[in-house]
């Protein structure tokens, strides 16, 4: 099985240095895009790749690239972001690579960003990832001394610097328009789309911002090829995925699997199934702002069009297990309080609608909850949907919650009926 | 007011960005690291120095779980209190340090030695529960391991 993305981690993640990355194959996409290819021929390899981003929403990225304007008189100068302010809780797979294979993602900003002209590029990482920003650092200065980075890479007429930007830590500043505001020293609050950040981004200027994990993917459809790239799939969504699991089962971590692996096998085999005791009860599969599955989607392939079938969202595909022996009201109650929290008061329904949402959950929680409130759940799952917000916050807030309310209605009834926790 | 080497090194930060305000959040931490805190007068001294309105840089400096606009402890402890944490007993770990410190999130102890506050994901699900002590990841916590990482920092 082919694990293009961490072929470099080592067991104990100590990330290669420059030659080590040389030797292995690495910076070959770079050299295969600035001296073989057009910027729109690696547009088109990714394009026919069918890559999709990885940081949650699933588009295609090809297409994303195509929205930058092209040809004369097109705006200067152009950005590219690798957007690595991973804090989707339940979510660590972009950890894996920055800390593990830092050129990797250099290399994917590159190649990408010559394919979109951008000339500048920064790389956005929540500051709590400190070895990461470590690691990062160094790999960008061991790159730059080798010329990967800079004016005329390969004596070609490209030039790209990537800059390191450490945030502050703020759940909204991965949400892309968010991010841009950050990055330009302002509250981290979303833009209305549109314009797109393609055409108007990071200072008025034409901006991409693409997922770690999805820029990973670049320089290996670049050097092996759109139908190698669909090849490493289980489906029609192509690529490998970095997968994973918490919760309490006897091994919970990251692999990159191909895309299209199914939740069973990631539980079981991989995850190693349920720890001693436990018993699984559901699971949210791509992180905290998707719906819960239950132990009849199992056998669901973990891609984009599958999990969206089950009414659920891939995500970033790292999977949360609730087992049988956790109040599910208890869970929801503290995603939601994470939601409201993490909410950037710029729109009125996430600002005033999550903080009561979290009052409804904790007086369910402990036992104070009535009937009605379930009817108040369930009507701001609606008012807080998609298209009643500034941004998909309060959307992805109302995924765990309207789901739980579907798979795990007697738990609720129960706390309200009880006016107790049957779990503690 | 601004020492010569916090000047200098947000000035170094100034340099990686097109507008000069871009640079606030690393001037934040900048002073912070030295300070230990955003005083209202560091922060019209940054907002002068990059030459932004003062009620912005504050919007910014408010904005932010890892900005501090009040005095901390000199060591500062980030409990992940997120889902994955949550369902492998971030509780315990709570309830040891307010044990330990006779303190609530958001508190400082009586010898301003510790301030314990509460933070989202630290993306280390998978060794659920975790946390942070001066920005240092600690992870497969459990209460005596609590104890056993806060004997490291005096």
């Amino acid at each position: 099985m082919e694990r293009p993305l961490t072929a470099n981690i080592r067991p104990d993640r100590e990330p290669l240095d420059i030659d080590g990355y040389e030797r292995a194959g690495g910076y070959r996409a770079v050299r295969e895009a600035l001296q073989r290819m057009t910027p729109e021929d690696v547009l088109a390899a990714v394009t026919e790749s069918g890559l999709r981003g990885r940081g949650g929403a699933g588009f295609p990225t090809g297409q994303k690239w195509s929205f930058m304007p092209r040809g004369e008189g097109a705006p200067t100068p152009r950005y590219l972001i690798a957007n690595a302010d991973e804090m989707e809780p339940g979510t660590f797979k972009d950890r894996l690579l920055l800390e593990g294979d830092p050129h990797l993602l250099i290399e994917g900003m590159i190649v990408s960003a010559y394919a979109i002209g951008a000339t500048t590029g920064y790389i956005f990482l929540r500051d709590e990832y400190r070895l990461a920003a470590e690691r990062l650092r160094r790999a960008l200065a061991e790159a730059a001394g080798r010329g990967w980075l800079g004016e005329h890479i390969l004596g070609t007429g490209f030039s790209l610097d990537i800059h390191l930007h450490t945030s502050a830590g703020r759940y909204i500043c991965g949400e892309e328009t968010a991010l841009i505001n950050a990055l330009e020293g302002r509250r981290a609050i979303p833009r209305t789309k549109p314009p797109f950040p393609q055409a108007v981004g990071l200072w008025g200027k034409p901006t991409v911002v693409n997922n770690v994990e999805t820029l990973c993917n670049v320089p290996h459809i670049v050097n092996n090829g759109a139908e190698w790239f669909k090849g490493l799939s289980r489906t029609d969504n192509a690529g490998t995925k970095i997968y994973g699991v918490s919760g309490k089962v006897k091994r919970p971590g990251a692999w990159e699997l191909p895309m299209g692996t199914t939740i069973r096998e990631l539980l079981e085999e991989h995850a190693g199934g349920m720890r001693g005791g436990y018993r699984f009860r559901g699971v949210l599969p791509g992180g905290a702002s998707t719906d819960f599955l239950v132990e009849e989607h199992l056998d669901a392939p973990m891609d984009f069009d599958a999990i969206q079938k089950l009414g659920s969202r891939l995500g970033t595909g790292t999977m949360i297990v609730l087992d049988d022996r956790t109040c599910p009201v208890a869970m929801v109650h503290n995603l939601e309080h994470f939601f409201a929290q993490e909410s950037c008061g710029w729109c009125t329904p996430c600002r005033d609608g999550l903080p009561y949402v979290e009052q409804l959950l904790a007086a369910i929680d402990d036992g104070d909850g009535r009937f009605e409130d379930l009817d108040l759940l369930e009507m701001h799952t609606r008012h807080l949907g998609p298209g009643r917000t500034f941004c998909a916050h309060a959307p992805g807030a109302m995924e765990p919650l309207q789901s739980a309310l579907r798979w795990f209605r007697d738990d609720f009834e129960r706390h309200i009926a009880e006016r107790r926790c049957p779990y503690r | 007011m601004l020492s010569p080497e916090e000047v200098a090194a947000i000035e170094h930060e100034v340099a990686l960005y097109d507008r000069k305000r871009a640079a606030c959040i690393d001037a934040l931490k900048i002073v912070q690291q030295r300070r230990g805190w955003i005083s209202d007068e560091d922060l019209r001294d940054i907002a002068g120095l990059l030459e932004m309105p003062v009620d912005e840089l504050d919007a910014v400096a408010t904005f932010y779980n890892l900005i501090y606009r009040r005095p901390v402890g000199r060591h500062v402890v980030h409990v992940c209190d997120s889902v994955s944490c949550w369902l492998m007993g971030t509780e315990a770990i709570s309830d040891r340090l307010r044990e330990r410190f006779g303190v609530s999130f958001g508190e400082t102890t009586a010898d301003a030695r510790f301030t314990v506050l509460p933070i989202p994901c630290l993306g280390c699900c998978d060794r659920a529960p975790a946390m942070l002590v001066d920005g240092n990841l600690h992870a497969d916590l459990d209460p005596s391991r609590v104890d056993e990482v806060l004997e490291r920092y005096d």
